[in-house]
């Protein structure tokens, strides 16, 4: 079969501000199995990138290893993409993300990927605040190899070979937030109501965003008894609040009463509007955050929606104090000396 | 006793605690001999340890411009008692050995068949100074003084190295130059001054410096335009992304705004640097890392995945001693094999092999330059002892001109104009295909680097056929490769000789001390020196040419020797090897002595069974 959709469309299919239809933001066709999870987070990328507006060239795409780590293949086509090694891609995205600060950065990770064979380059990315996107299509267990459990997956969760797993699972929000990530949210490939402006958000934040997404595995982890599957993550989703997200530029169509939404300003103009569901917890306050994150742990519910935000942080260039241009823009007049300065430096050494 | 007259040929060890200040004196002194003109070498040699541990700094004073090591210690200064037992007995017979009179010497501490120099400097020092600081400090400086009138070094330099070093520290001036002349006056007046063995002033360092490598290496990536550094600390490569970010805070800072025109990153780990260096290098950037042997071997499977997906990067490793954590203050070339291929799957990297500070820059330069061209690894093989010792070198040299080669990069008006274009289609037909750098057109040039098989336009295949000839290419870019990389050079008097050497990086000072030797004795050789891999024809055709050839390396396993047989199918039993691995750079009596004895095992076959 060929992996290649076709590039025909219906001519009336609407179009963005950029004159783009959603097809300019697709990717092949997927090879995932079908009923994935991750082919439905694929589709909110698309959807994302295609309501902002965003010239998919300007976006680097870059992923590990694993059934998550293709998914880049199947969305932006039009964006260069860079399937790196397992567990690496944190490194890969800061090389890049250092060459051309201009462009938006989207990482595709899995749970294998992040939380365990890279768990170093994922909590380093976040120290450093990298400026970037960085998605975890979470399914508790590694698809490719078939089936084995991850370390995200939960403490008591049943595998499809009816095992249930012995070890304390790591959540990688939680993990997120104690580095003191300035984006963490969380959500479900099957909520696309929630997912997408949460990735309209995250891409528009100035610094590390990290949306852990709860994505089941269809073929291997979707029995009875696991806590990563359709049924079990439907039954158990505790939204944080209600959530949305409106572009730089664009006319604000539905009006907040005060009190009941925050509205904040993201760093590249846009706005976010939050609405709490409880008093018992503050968005911009990492602590409440944490606080909040840890009860939904205790009571087995799966906390959903922006959990934390910090729009005022530094990032990786902001600490590096880089130019403000692109470093691959600079060209020999910028980056070399020249022999006159190397006959001071010589003169230095004699 | 035997008393030999030496001038401006000798060695001079100073044997110290780790960690007690002497690291400065002893450079200042080397320096003063430097700065009479006369070509001079210095070694540290010191242990894996901030303070304590023994620590030696050698350095060769040599007429004749050998600068590497010899044999044989003419004079030795030994403050550490601890290791002041192996130090009496490194002297060469009718040597001398200066040591700390203060307290006697032991009385099994005698040799007869040398020169004992006994200055109290713990004594001098604390009827001078008050500080208990500079009491212990400040002894350094008195055995200096003392060297100098029994070398009879002019005390004019000593004084304005003094001034040079401390500029910042003015205060400090005083004080040394007082210990300075306790030695000097102590000297004078117990002892012969100078010595037979001394130095005598000369011109012979016409425009050369003295750096040491990874300085040059440093400086090679900032000529280069090197924007992006990721690192991960680990002796003796540190200093080369320190020597990077000193250069570029200076030279790359915006004056007006204070703002970087470059990103020095100290990576969690070694995976994660040369990752950075990788991504960098994708995004269009010039990125680099630097490492030694236990980094090169965590780096493997990102180096598979620059060579397979075809992303430039420059990696300088600095070899030390293995394997595992091995000696990592000691010196080796044992990382040939590794480098050459590194990691899983059939791949082989484009290796560099420089032999002073002066080849330091500019074969990490046009590293980048290769790096871009060939869009794969560039390995700067350099060592310890050229990384983190000082070496006399001629100076470095930039060319105004010169333009950086970023190699096949297609613009987006480039891209406008073809029809169809394939991320790792061969047009040229030179193995090497067209790249993009991410956002340059909207809609063309975008393609998925992967590290998994692929196709001419980066598509996912494992198709048979697709997956031979992507491998067949990447063999075609080999050779490309062959003919880009620098030419071996030869060092030949006149006719063609049946001996014939070879040897790479820093061994050459020593080899070439060796020819000389060995022409003392008798024996006249050719040699090779090896500047890279791939290997060009050059060197299959000077092998052809000699009968008997040696390769000289610094490590266990003849390495080189081995890379050189399976690549350009030669008979092992027609190379012989030379082989040093026990830390210290190589020396020239070494490399002498055994190949002598070969050749004489060789040629005379039963005397050299029976003796």
């Amino acid at each position: 079969m060929t992996y290649i959709k076709p590039r025909f469309h219906h001519p009336q299919l609407p179009v963005n501000k950029l004159g783009y239809t959603k097809k300019e933001y697709e990717g092949v066709v997927s090879t995932l199995c079908s009923g994935c999870g991750h082919d439905s987070i694929s589709a909110a990328i698309v959807q994302a990138c295609f309501e902002m507006n965003i010239q998919p060239h300007k976006v680097a795409k870059l992923s590990g290893i694993g059934c998550s780590s293709k998914t880049p293949a199947y969305f932006l086509s039009n964006s260069h993409g860079f399937n790196s090694v397992h567990g690496r891609m944190p490194s890969v995205a800061t090389g890049a993300v250092l060459a051309n600060r201009d462009l938006i950065y989207l990482g595709v990770s899995g749970d294998g990927d992040s939380a365990s064979i890279g768990m170093g380059q994922f909590v380093h990315a976040i120290r450093r605040n990298l400026n970037m996107t960085y998605i975890v299509m979470n399914n508790g267990c590694y698809g490719l190899t078939k089936g084995q459990d991850s370390a995200t997956a939960d403490t008591g969760s049943i595998n499809k070979s009816g095992m249930a797993n012995p070890y304390q699972n790591i959540d990688l929000a939680g993990l997120a937030l104690e580095l003191g990530a300035s984006f963490v949210a969380r959500s479900f490939s099957g909520d696309k109501s929630q997912l997408i402006p949460l990735i309209k958000a995250a891409m528009s934040h100035h610094g590390f965003a990290l949306i852990d997404v709860v994505s089941p595995c269809v073929t291997f982890n979707n029995n009875t008894g696991s806590t990563k599957s359709y049924d079990y993550v439907r039954h158990h989703m505790e939204a944080v609040g209600e959530f949305d997200y409106v572009p730089y530029e664009s006319e604000i169509k539905v009006e907040y009463n005060e009190g009941e939404m925050i509205k904040v300003d993201m760093h590249d103009g846009s706005k976010i509007y939050l609405q709490k569901l409880g008093q018992d917890w503050d968005p911009f306050n990492r602590y409440s955050a944490l606080n909040k994150l840890n009860e939904s742990r205790v009571t087995g519910e799966l906390l959903t929606g922006l959990i934390y935000l910090n729009e005022n942080s530094r990032d990786l260039h902001d600490m590096n104090g880089t130019v403000p241009q692109p470093l691959n823009s600079l060209s020999e007049t910028d980056l070399c000396p020249g022999s006159a300065v190397l006959e001071m430096i010589n003169d230095e050494h004699r | 006793m035997q008393i030999d007259t030496s001038i401006n040929d000798f060695v001079i060890r100073l044997a110290n605690v780790n960690g007690t200040g002497s690291a400065s004196s002893n450079k200042m002194f080397a320096n003063s001999i430097f700065k009479m003109g006369i070509p001079m070498t210095a070694k540290n040699i010191f242990p894996s340890n901030i303070q304590g541990l023994p620590t030696w700094y050698e350095i060769r004073v040599s007429d004749k411009n050998y600068l590497g090591r010899r044999d044989g210690i003419d004079i030795m200064v030994c403050l550490n008692p601890q290791s002041m037992e192996q130090d009496i007995a490194n002297v060469r017979p009718g040597g001398y050995f200066m040591y700390d009179s203060t307290k006697f010497l032991q009385k099994d501490y005698i040799r007869e068949d040398i020169h004992y120099l006994g200055v109290p400097m713990t004594d001098l020092c604390n009827k001078s100074f008050e500080d208990p600081r500079y009491r212990q400090l400040l002894k350094n400086m008195v055995y200096v003084g003392a060297l100098t009138a029994l070398l009879n070094i002019d005390q004019e330099v000593v004084k304005e190295i003094i001034h040079q070093e401390f500029k910042k520290k003015e205060k400090l001036i005083a004080p040394n130059e007082l210990a300075v002349k306790l030695g000097v006056d102590y000297a004078m007046q117990n002892f012969k001054c100078p010595l037979p063995i001394r130095v005598e002033k000369r011109d012979l360092i016409g425009d050369s410096i003295v750096m040491d490598g990874n300085t040059a290496c440093g400086l090679g990536a900032i000529y280069a335009g090197a924007t992006v550094a990721a690192w991960y600390p680990i002796t003796p490569s540190t200093s080369v992304v320190s020597a990077f970010e000193k250069y570029a805070n200076k030279l790359r800072t915006d004056k007006a705004t204070g703002a970087k025109k470059f990103a020095v990153v100290q990576a969690e780990d070694e995976l994660s640097a040369i990752g950075i260096a990788i991504g960098a290098n994708w995004n269009g950037a010039r990125a680099f890392t630097s490492t030694s042997g236990p980094g090169l071997s965590l780096m493997n499977e990102f180096l598979g995945l620059a060579y397979f997906a075809e992303v430039p990067v420059v990696l300088i490793d600095v070899q030390r001693g293995g394997p595992s954590t091995g000696m990592p203050t000691r010196t080796q070339q044992s990382d040939i094999i590794m480098a050459a291929y590194a990691s899983h799957g059939d791949t082989r990297h484009v290796l560099l092999f420089p032999c002073n500070p002066k080849e330091c820059f500019e074969y990490t330069a046009y590293a980048f330059d290769l790096a871009e061209r060939l869009q794969t690894p560039i390995i700067v093989m350099t060592d310890l002892d050229l990384g983190m010792n000082e070496h006399l070198s001629p100076p470095l040299k930039w060319d105004d001109n010169r333009k950086y080669d970023r190699g096949k990069v297609l613009n987006a008006v480039e891209l406008e104009a073809i029809s169809k274009w394939g991320r790792y289609l061969d047009i040229d037909g030179d193995g090497i295909p067209y790249r993009t750098i991410p956002g340059t057109h909207p809609t063309r040039g975008a393609y998925f680097t992967r590290g998994s098989s692929h196709d001419e336009f980066a598509r996912y295949t494992e198709d048979s056929n697709e997956y031979v000839k992507s491998m067949d290419r990447l063999l075609l870019k080999w050779e490309t490769a062959k003919e880009l990389v620098y030419a071996p050079e030869i060092y030949r008097k006149k006719s063609v000789e049946s001996v014939g050497l070879i040897f790479y990086g820093t061994t050459t000072y020593a080899a070439l001390e060796a020819m000389d030797l060995l022409r003392e004795e008798g024996i006249e050789t050719d040699a090779l020196r090896i500047t890279a891999f791939p290997f060009r024809d050059s060197i299959k055709q000077f092998i052809d040419e000699h009968e008997i050839l040696f390769v000289i390396e610094q490590n266990r396993d003849a390495q080189m020797k081995k890379i050189i047989t399976t690549e350009l199918e030669i008979d092992p039993k027609k190379l012989l090897s030379v082989l040093n691995y026990d830390g210290l750079p190589v020396s020239a009596t070494f490399i002498q002595q055994s190949i002598s004895k070969k050749l004489n095992e060789i040629h005379h076959p039963l005397t050299a069974i029976n003796s």
